[in-house]
This record gives C-alpha cells, structure tokens and sequence, in this order.
C-alpha cells in the first residue's frame, strides 16, 4: 500500500529582492496512516515552508520542484480544485497563530460547520450537531453557547481547541500541525497535547508536527525528521532521535535543552538587602463604554519580596499573570497603585522624575523581543551608547566609542560591527546588543523580561551563559522573568511563581523543583516537556482544566481556595512552611 | 550556528545598511519611479531655464499669430506658426513658454502649500499624539472642526474677503492639506509611542525630548514622505482647480490650471492649446504619483 503522504525531493526558492533564498534543499519524507511525523528545526529551518509548498500554499514569489505523493497521486502541481477539495477534506492545517487563522467577523459555529457543508455536504442542522459534539470532543466547556461566539471572545487557548475541532471534523487523514501550541501557555499547551494524542489512538488520523520545541515533539511522534538550514539533517524514530543523535546538529539541539535535572546554582553568599519591594499594587482601569463605571483590573495585587546583592529571583507565571507589570513598576517604567519599592534604603516614592532617571544608572531590564525593543533606524552602537549619553553626559565621544566597543566585545560581538542595523543582525545577536545597551552602565540590578523566550534553544542556552558569567563577573543581582519554569531554574537561586498577580509559592529554588506545595507550581511543573519519549509517553500529567480565569473576576483568586468563596474579597495569604519557603493559602486537592 | 565573533579581531569597523539605504536601493531598483523621478527633472529644469529656451517671452503679444498651430501640425488649420513649438494662444502668445511658466506657478503652489502642510501637520500630528489624553482630543476635535469646513466657500471667501492674490492660494490650500497629514502624523505617532524600543529607551534613562526627536521623528519620517509625494499632486490638481474656476492665478502669468481653462474653450477650434498643457499637467502628476507609490514600496517593502 502506498504511503500516506510522501514527499520527494522538495526544493522551494524564493526570489526576494536580495537574492533567492533557498528554503528548503531537497527534501523527502513518508507519513504512514496513523502516525505521527514530528519536524524538528530552529527558525528559519525551512520546516514550515517544506509542508506549505507540498499542498501548494507558497507565497507568489516561491518556486517549488519534485514530487509529492498523496495516496499515491501526485498532487504538487495539482489543479488548484483538486488541491481545494484535499485541503479541508482529508488534509488540514492548525497553525501557530490561532487569532489569525480564524475569520474575526464570523461565529465559531459558522466557520467550523463551513468545512463541514463544503466537503460533507452535509445538511445545516445535522453539521451544527457535529460541531457542537466535536467542541465537547475538544474539551470547550459550554460547547453550544461557544458556537454563538466571535473569535476574539474567546481565549488563545480555547481557540486553538476551536482551530483543532476545525481541522478534525471533516474526518481527515493527516492534520498538519504547525507549531501549535507555541503561541499558548504551558499548562494550555500540555492540555493541547493531550487532545492531539487523544486524536492520534482515537480516531488513528495521522499527525505532521511541526515544532521548533522537542518537547512537544518527544511526547507524541513516532518518527522524527531533523531539518537545518532547509535540509533534512537526520531521521529516525523519536528514541533514535532522542536516545541515539548520530548528526551533530540533533546533538547540539538536545543539548541546548534545559534537563531536568539541571541543578540550579548554589545559593552564592548573599550580600545585603538591594531591593525590597512591599505589598507592591498595580491596577489599570478597563473602560466600558460611556455611561458605565470602568472595572479594575488588578494587574499586580499585592506582591512583596526582597532582593539580595548578587541574588537571581526568577518570577514565573504565564500570561495575564502581571510579571511583566511587575518588573516596570519596580522599574518605575509604570505608576503603581498602592506599596513600596525601597531601592538600597531609599524609598522611591520620594524620590523626584528626574532623579528616578539617574536611578537608571543602577536598574536596568532587558526586553522579550531583542528586534521590537532597538529602534530600527539606530545603528547597534548608537543604540548601546544610549543609557552613557543620557546618565553619562560627561563622557566625550571617545570615551563613549571606546566603552561601547569593549562591551560588544565582552558580550560576544563583533565592535567592528557597530555602525550595523538590527536588521541585519540574528535575534539572538540583537539580544546581546539589548544587553549589552543594559550592561553599559554597571547596573547593580538587571530586570530579564522573558529575555530568552523568543529566540531558539540553543541560542537560548548561550544567551542564559552570557548572563549568568557576567552576574559572576559584576556581582549583579537579576530579576528573571519567564513562562518557563525550565529556563528559569538554570539561574535562579530563588524562584516566586505568580497567579493572577499575586504570588501563590515562593522558595529556594532546590526547594522549590524538588517540593512544590501549591497545586499551581505543581501543574506548572508537571505541564514542562521533557526532551525523553519514554518519560512523556508513559507520563501521568496533573493538568489544570480550562484555561486561566479571567483576572477581571474576583472570584478568580479563589480558585485554588474554593471552600472560601463565600468570601470573595478574601486573597489567600502567604504562609511560611519552611524557611524561605512561603506559599499561599490552597484546599488540598 | 552563528558565529559571535568573538574571536574577529578586526579594525574594521563594517560601514551597517541602515533602512534609509535600504530604501533608496529599492527605490532606485523601481523602475517606474526611477523614470518618473527622471522626467520629473526634466519638467522642472524646463520650467527653470524656460526663457532661455525660447525667443518668445510669455506675454509677449503678437496680433498676427492669434491662435495659430504649430508648424508641424498634421491638421489643417486656419494658420501655421513656424518657430512656435506648441502654436500660438488666443493673443498670438508662444504657448511653449507659456506651458513651461505655467509649471514654475504649478510646481511652486504644489511644493510650498505642501511644505507649510508639512510643517504644521508634523508639529501639531506629533504633539498631540505624544501628550495624549486631553489634549490630544481637543487638538483633534479641532481639527474635524475644519475638516468639515467646505473647501470651495471658503475659498470664494477669502478671495472675496482679500481680493485675489497669489500669497492667498498658498494660503488656502496650505490651510486644507495640513489637517490629513496632521491626522497621519498623530497616527503614526501613537503607534510608536506603544513600541517597546520606546519603553526601553525610557529605561535608558532618554528624557521626553531626546525621545521624541530620537526615536519619534526619525520613524515618522517614513510614511510623512510617502504622504507629502502624493500631497504634491493632489494641491496641483486643486490649484487648477480653484484657476479653472477663475479663483486662482491671474493674467498674464499662467499656470496650467489656467491653461487648461482657456484651452477648453477653443477645444474645437484649436485643441493644441488644450493638449499640451493637459499633457504636462498629466505626466507630472503620473510622475508624483508612481513616485510615492515607489517610496511606499521602498520604505516598507512588506506591506506591498
């Protein structure tokens, strides 16, 4: 019988204004029915192209040669009708970006029935029945209220579950999954993953993931394809793959992946109180039109905690949860609400607008997106020298070149580079020019925001390196904010997990990874993907359900303490299990 | 994986591509544009040497050619002005050096009103987008005050109010254009407020100041320019406009507006006085047009 899919030697081109760029280099692969082929590349890997130019998705300006087989029938090339009815019919597509790939102006139910009616033909009543039946398949509590709803009423998690039922309910052989999970949370993400394996031994579809993270992929492929730079570097099944690497990229790729077991640094001999921030509120008014009272949403309600000289807190928490709220009121980027922020014994509430600036000298953040956050039309140098030029004004010129080559170099940059662009430099070469802008000044504290989170392992793993040996050289204290309890654990000497803005554990971290009390950190924990198949596959998850409650409801803080929801004022309070370990007030579960 | 350069010792330093390059590349690299920013030249250096190209000075009247067409004229017609290039108006006028005085008035109009839009557009654009809030409102609700303002009787007003005059045009128009670039600017400004380079550069320690001129202006620049390019053309087109009316330039200097005008009314008897400063009118207009169209391209070659 023939494969599945198979495709042979792909090649894709495109023709830019700067030269072709040759995507994907000769690529082959065969999906059997009911497998799950997992395609493993860092970006730019050509990974998504490969899958987008077999089922004739390519931009304009893309050429594509050799053969792919569907059942047999070659279909690149195919008449754009023959390849309409594939696509949606027996091969769909779920990718990264829920919000986008969904109509904005038509209802859930409208568009997961579209699919329905055009490759089914199935009558109205009976397709609205089979979407209702598939959202409950997908876990969407109150499926047919859910029906009646916009796209942008509903949460990035729930509309992944939407884009999934899309792409399962017309019954499909093969579900390309590209990337789909990576714009979500990681409690969301494993609950995403179960539904896909759930799809795989249920209803024997085969699965393509395609991910950049081989986490996800560990737990659900039984092949795995390994691409660089456009080609296909090495395949095997996933525990060839994972237990027995044979080409040097897949090594270095597991490699870069932060274990499990990665002890986190000894707790350094810590120096005095920096930074002590106490019941620390910020809260934004959410405006509801003209005639009603605008709510509040509590963004940061309540946090306290202090940080030592040459100390690393890593803050945890997934999206909504007001980390990065957090680390700019600190910084007194943002006004906050209510508490104090004492920075070396000085209250900052005292301290005048243009003293704060100099303050600046001493507190320092590094941003998420190293591209977004350097003005695009600044070369790297002048963007480096920006905090000397604002707090240093003394220095001449000289002074300043001389500074900011000597840092380049120091962060591993190339000083003749420093009349370049952004956009010329990788991502993880503009994020040691945003360090390199923070480092200039000698901060006595780095805020990190999610500073690794959008770059690729294992520039992830260098960029977590160069962090943690200038935090030995310069003995400065870091704030590191992450999503990812993995990353985090590779710095931090302590760790504060947030819900909902307020902080729900706080630990050393050994204390913290090796006994998690709050049922939150445990699901964070458990929710982090292993780089072992045998582990994930035989792994029992204590997953959250549903996705994170709105912070807009105040009865939201109860969720791990329902049995005081008569009181729905009431914040669960911090107790102090252990020394230094806190965590807040929970039903046991 | 990519190489840190760490160990690159070089004194080098590697002269960067910053966007503004990028973009002239792409906008040399259009071939529309780059013909239209040729012809354009050509227009203009016409207009400035254009009585040094002809013998005939622009209102210099001569009875015995009275709309008289150009020697080489495929038609017959009443008479043949030899010398004379494009024929001859109404009052035996050269219409060549009538044509090519009518583009200085043209080209001046559109270019000057378009920079006093500029000015005030990009000044008031920004501040009001920069403070936000209040002001911002008020700043913009005084603007869609004016904006629905009809243009055409406010023109006659003020021609009737101060008598016509050329400083008035300017006036007029200028007073118009400026509200749609003020609206781009505050756009284009609240956009970048929200930019996280913006924040980062706060966290630098960048006063308000350093910021706006900094890190503001240089990335408003970009679509003010592709807006000032299509601006040129449309204050043209509304100067003629305004003369087509009898509102704009008067006897004897000319713009092509006017031209156009006379040239309607012995459209049967004489079409070569309507044809060739239609013709230019259209080709400059073509030209601003593929201009802008070609800097939008160019300075953002992903919206494309």
């Amino acid at each position: 019988m023939a494969a599945l899919l198979e495709i042979r030697n792909l090649d894709v081109r495109f023709d830019t204004p700067d030269g072709e760029v040759h995507a994907v280099k000769n690529a082959s692969l065969t999906i059997q029915e009911g497998e799950c082929l997992g395609v493993v590349g860092e970006s730019g890997s050509g990974k998504s192209q490969l899958f987008l130019a077999a089922f004739g998705l390519l931009a304009g300006n893309g050429r594509v040669t050799g053969k792919v087989l569907y059942r047999g029938e070659e279909i690149l090339g195919a008449s754009q009708k023959r390849l309409n009815g594939l696509r949606g019919g027996a091969v769909t597509m779920i990718f990264q970006d829920p919000l986008t790939s969904l109509t904005p102006h038509m209802r859930v139910g409208e568009q997961i029935i579209e699919a329905l009616m055009l490759h089914r033909k199935m009558p109205r009543a009976e397709a609205k029945e089979r979407a209702r039946e598939m959202l409950d398949y997908v876990r969407i509590p109150e499926s047919a209220r859910r029906l009646k709803q916009y796209p942008h009423e509903l949460s990035g998690g729930m509309r992944q579950r939407v884009m999934i039922a899309m792409a399962t309910i017309t019954g499909p052989d093969l579900i390309i999954a590209d990337e789909p999970t990576t714009a979500l949370d990681v409690t969301v993400q494993a609950q995403i993953l179960e539904i896909l394996r759930a799809l795989k031994t249920d209803k024997k579809t085969a699965i393509a993931l395609v991910s950049h993270d081989m986490g996800v992929i560990a737990g659900l492929a039984d092949r795995v394809q390994v691409m660089a730079r456009g080609e296909i570097v090495e395949s095997g099944t996933a525990d060839e793959i994972f237990y027995a690497p044979r080409h040097d990229y897949t090594r270095m790729l597991l490699a870069a992946l932060p274990k499990a077991d990665d002890t986190p640094p000894p707790a350094t001999k810590v120096g005095p109180p920096l930074l002590e921030v106490e019941d620390l509120k910020v809260s934004f008014p959410i405006s509801r039109g003209l005639f009603q009272k605008p709510l509040t949403l509590r963004a940061v309600d309540g946090v306290s905690f202090t940080l030592h000289q040459g100390e690393t807190l890593g803050v945890v928490g997934e999206s909504g949860c007001g980390k990065s709220t957090l680390a700019r009121a600190v910084l007194q980027l943002l006004p906050k609400t209510a508490g104090t922020v004492v920075w070396l014994g000085r209250n900052l509430d005292a301290v005048a607008e243009t003293d704060i600036r100099a303050l600046r000298e001493d507190l320092q953040i590094v941003f998420q997106d190293p591209l977004a956050s350097l003005d695009p039309r600044m070369p790297i140098g002048v963007s480096i020298a920006e905090p000397l030029r604002a707090l240093e004004p003394q220095l001449s010129r000289q002074e300043v070149r001389e500074k900011v080559r000597a840092m380049m170099a120091r962060v591993g940059l190339d000083p003749a580079w420093i009349n370049r662009y952004p956009h010329e430099l990788s991502g993880g070469q503009n994020q040691r020019v945003g360090l390199a802008r923070a480092m200039i000044v000698g901060p006595r504290l780095l805020m990190c925001d999610e500073a690794v989170s959008a770059l690729d392992v294992s520039i992830q793993a260098q960029i977590v390196a160069l962090i943690g040996a200038l935090q030995a050289e310069t003995g400065l204290s870091l704030i590191f904010i992450s999503h990812d309890l993995s990353v985090v654990r590779r710095l931090s000497h302590r760790v504060m997990v947030l819900y909902l803005g307020r902080v729900v554990e706080l630990a050393p971290s050994t204390e913290l990874y090796a006994r998690p009390l709050h049922p939150y950190t445990r699901a964070l924990l458990s929710a982090v993907l292993a780089p072992d198949p045998r582990a994930e596959r035989a792994r029992k998850r204590e997953l959250l359900t549903g996705d994170l409650p709105s912070p807009l409801d105040p009865r939201a803080q109860l969720t791990f303490l329902k049995s005081r929801l008569g009181d729905p004022g009431y914040r669960p309070q911090l107790e102090q299990v252990a020394p230094g370990h806190f965590v807040a007030e929970h039903d046991q579960f | 994986m990519i190489a840190t350069g760490q160990t690159l010792k070089s004194s080098e330093e590697i002269k960067g591509r910053s966007l503004w390059m990028d973009a002239r590349r792409r906008l040399f690299h259009n071939r529309a544009a780059l013909a239209s920013m040729i012809i354009l030249g050509l227009i203009a250096a016409l207009a400035v040497l254009a009585p040094l190209l002809s013998p005939y000075a622009y209102d210099e009247v001569n009875y015995d050619l009275i709309a008289c067409s150009p020697g080489w004229w495929p038609v017959e017609a009443a008479c043949r002005a030899q010398g004379h290039v494009f024929g001859t108006d109404a009052v035996g006028r050269d219409l060549f050096v009538r044509v090519l005085f009518g583009a200085r008035v043209s080209l001046a109009v559109g270019l000057v009103a378009t920079l006093v839009s500029l000015v005030i557009g990009v000044l008031y654009g920004a501040i009001a987008g920069y403070l936000g809030g209040r002001i911002d409102g008020l700043m913009m609700r005084i603007v869609d005050v004016l904006y629905s303002l009809p243009f055409i009787f406010f023109v006659i007003i003020l021609m009737v109010m101060f008598d016509r005059n050329f400083i008035l045009l300017f006036v007029a128009i200028g007073a118009v254009e400026w509200l749609t670039m003020a609206r781009i600017v505050r756009g284009q400004t609240l956009s970048i407020k929200q930019k996280e380079f913006i924040e980062a550069a706060r966290a630098a320690g960048v006063g308000p100041l350093g910021i706006i001129t900094r890190h503001v202006i240089p990335n408003v620049v970009g679509p003010v320019m592709v807006y000032v390019t299509l601006t040129v053309p449309g204050v043209i087109l509304m100067e003629s406009f305004l003369s087509f009316l009898g509102l704009g330039i008067q006897e004897p200097l000319t713009s092509w507006g006017v031209l156009i005008s006379d040239g309607a009314d012995q459209m049967e008897t004489a079409p070569w006085l309507l044809l060739f400063p239609a013709l230019f009118m259209a080709v400059t207009l073509f030209c601003f047009n593929f201009i802008g169209d070609g800097m939008r391209d160019a300075l953002d070659p992903k919206d494309r």
